[in-house]
């Protein structure tokens, strides 16, 4: 089925997440206006800084655009910077929020970037063993709202979840080779469509 | 199990900040502003490029007290930087906990010889580069991020793009060697073999590439990204400009939408006054060219 996904691309690893969807054979577009948003099948807003990323879909109008895809049913996936945009909540912020998700975040959780690691984490709904997951000045989640699958904790803190046809990851599945979280995703785009 | 710094996590961050602009910043307050106009991180040091090459001296690390109020006040990554060669200050700005250290040639050079080994540090690091041969062997040596070193502090892009260039010629000619021509290649760079044979299959970088020094305009930064840097340093660009705040948030509107002039000129539109002076690169003796430190 042809699938048409945007990656936002105001700023951040948009470029890694084109990369992975490829090697899925699955062509997925940079875009950067509310027009292009609109266009998609579904949404990525890629790990990046999220208070970069909010003032930039702020001042050009992405915000409004991204909630209409969501409003269609239309799935989104946010990783890192994408999570924390996504959060209805962030503790001790008010920094411009998508905040579809009913999740309250916590941002740098881990620590600065010398705490930044990899783990192995057991994903709820991915076969095959756990996956190499990449956190990089990571957040994680303290509060998850009715309706709020947690699929993956790292020592007892969320780390991903679902709502719907939101998906949210701490960390960038995009910066290895393995596949499957992407793989999840388009899953849910199939079933949205 | 998990495990911390490593390579992965070390470049990933340079990933994070593709995009975007970092900006030289002295004090809190500079920073705060940097924050508010969208830059994906901040550069503290003690002078800006301008001041330095104005009021000579030893240029040295920042001030700790500083660096450490900087990252009290923003939230996004902050980098700070080190002599080159001076693995101590390194090690200082290391166990502070800045995000990045920026090995640089605007600081006065702590060693003529060796530059700093950055594999044994947690904490990522960004060099200057000047042509590929001179990135290649500060990735050998652990570099996570690479900036073309253009000259700092002169308002003048034309080193930049000499240095940008530079870089992406000697990737496309890496790309048209035969196998059995790499090894004479890699004596006559001067560069470690094993990346020299990685670009020449790979035809990319395996680390992120920013731009940086002669940065002073909105469609400066729409050049360097339009020729291939992944981001854009702004040293003295934005503080030594009448009008920083509105320069900031121009810089950051033509780096996002650099490919398209129409968004440039809305950039442009919202400046309130003029770019720092800038000086004639050419006219500049050796010995205050920045550029030519390290090797």
């Amino acid at each position: 089925m042809s699938r048409r996904v945007g990656v936002l691309a105001l700023q951040g690893d948009f470029a890694e997440h084109i990369r992975a969807f490829a090697d899925l054979d699955c062509e997925a577009v940079p875009v950067k206006r509310p027009e292009e948003v609109l266009k998609c099948d579904a949404l990525v807003i890629p790990g990046g800084e999220s208070t970069t990323i909010g003032k930039l879909c702020e001042r050009f109008h992405l915000g409004e655009a991204i909630t209409e895809l969501h409003r269609r049913g239309q799935p989104i996936w946010g990783t890192c910077a994408g999570m924390i945009l996504l959060a209805k909540e962030i503790n001790g912020s008010d920094q411009w929020r998508l905040g579809l998700m009913d999740i309250t975040v916590q941002r740098n959780a881990f620590g600065r970037q010398v705490d930044s690691f990899e783990a192995e984490l057991s994903v709820a709904g991915l076969a095959d063993g756990p996956v190499r997951a990449v956190f990089i000045r990571a957040p994680f989640v303290t509060r998850v709202g009715e309706g709020v699958e947690v699929l993956a904790r790292f020592e007892d803190k969320i780390v991903i979840v679902r709502q719907g046809n939101l998906l949210a990851t701490a960390f960038h599945p995009e910066l290895t080779s393995d596949s499957r979280v992407q793989q999840y995703f388009l899953d849910m785009i199939d079933q949205a469509l | 199990m998990s495990e911390k710094s490593t390579w992965r996590n070390k470049v990933g961050l340079g990933e994070m900040l593709r995009g975007g602009v970092i900006m030289d910043v002295t004090n809190a307050e500079q920073a705060k502003i940097a924050e508010d106009a969208g830059a994906v991180s901040v550069m503290a040091l003690e002078r800006v490029p301008a001041d330095i090459r104005a009021e000579g001296g030893v240029a040295r690390m920042a001030d700790l007290k500083i660096i450490e109020q900087i990252m009290e006040t923003v939230t996004i990554p902050v980098m700070a930087k080190c002599r080159i060669g001076h693995f101590a200050e390194a090690q200082v700005l290391e166990a502070l906990g800045v995000d990045f250290v920026d090995e640089s040639e605007v600081l006065t050079p702590a060693d003529e010889s060796f530059h700093v080994w950055k594999h044994d540090f947690k904490v990522p690091f960004v060099c200057g580069c000047t042509n590929l041969a001179e990135a290649l062997r500060r990735i050998g040596e652990g570099a996570a991020m690479i900036r073309t070193k253009g000259e700092a502090g002169s308002g003048n892009i034309v080193e930049a793009t000499r240095h940008m260039r530079a870089v992406r010629t000697g990737i496309e000619h890496l790309k048209g060697l035969r196998t059995e021509e790499l090894m004479t290649e890699t004596k006559n760079m001067g560069a470690p073999f094993e990346l020299v044979k990685e670009i020449s299959e790979t035809g990319k970088l395996p680390v992120p590439n920013f731009s940086a020094g002669g940065i002073a305009t909105p469609a400066d930064a729409a050049l360097m990204m339009q020729l291939g840097a992944e981001s854009v340093f702004v040293g003295s660009g934005i503080f030594k400009s009448e009008d920083p705040d509105a320069r900031a948030l121009a810089i950051v509107h033509a780096t996002t939408y650099y490919e398209d002039p129409a968004e440039v000129v809305r950039a442009c539109k919202g400046l309130k006054g003029a770019a720092m002076p800038g000086i004639d690169v050419a006219s500049l003796p050796d010995e205050e060219r920045l550029a030519t430190r390290g090797w």
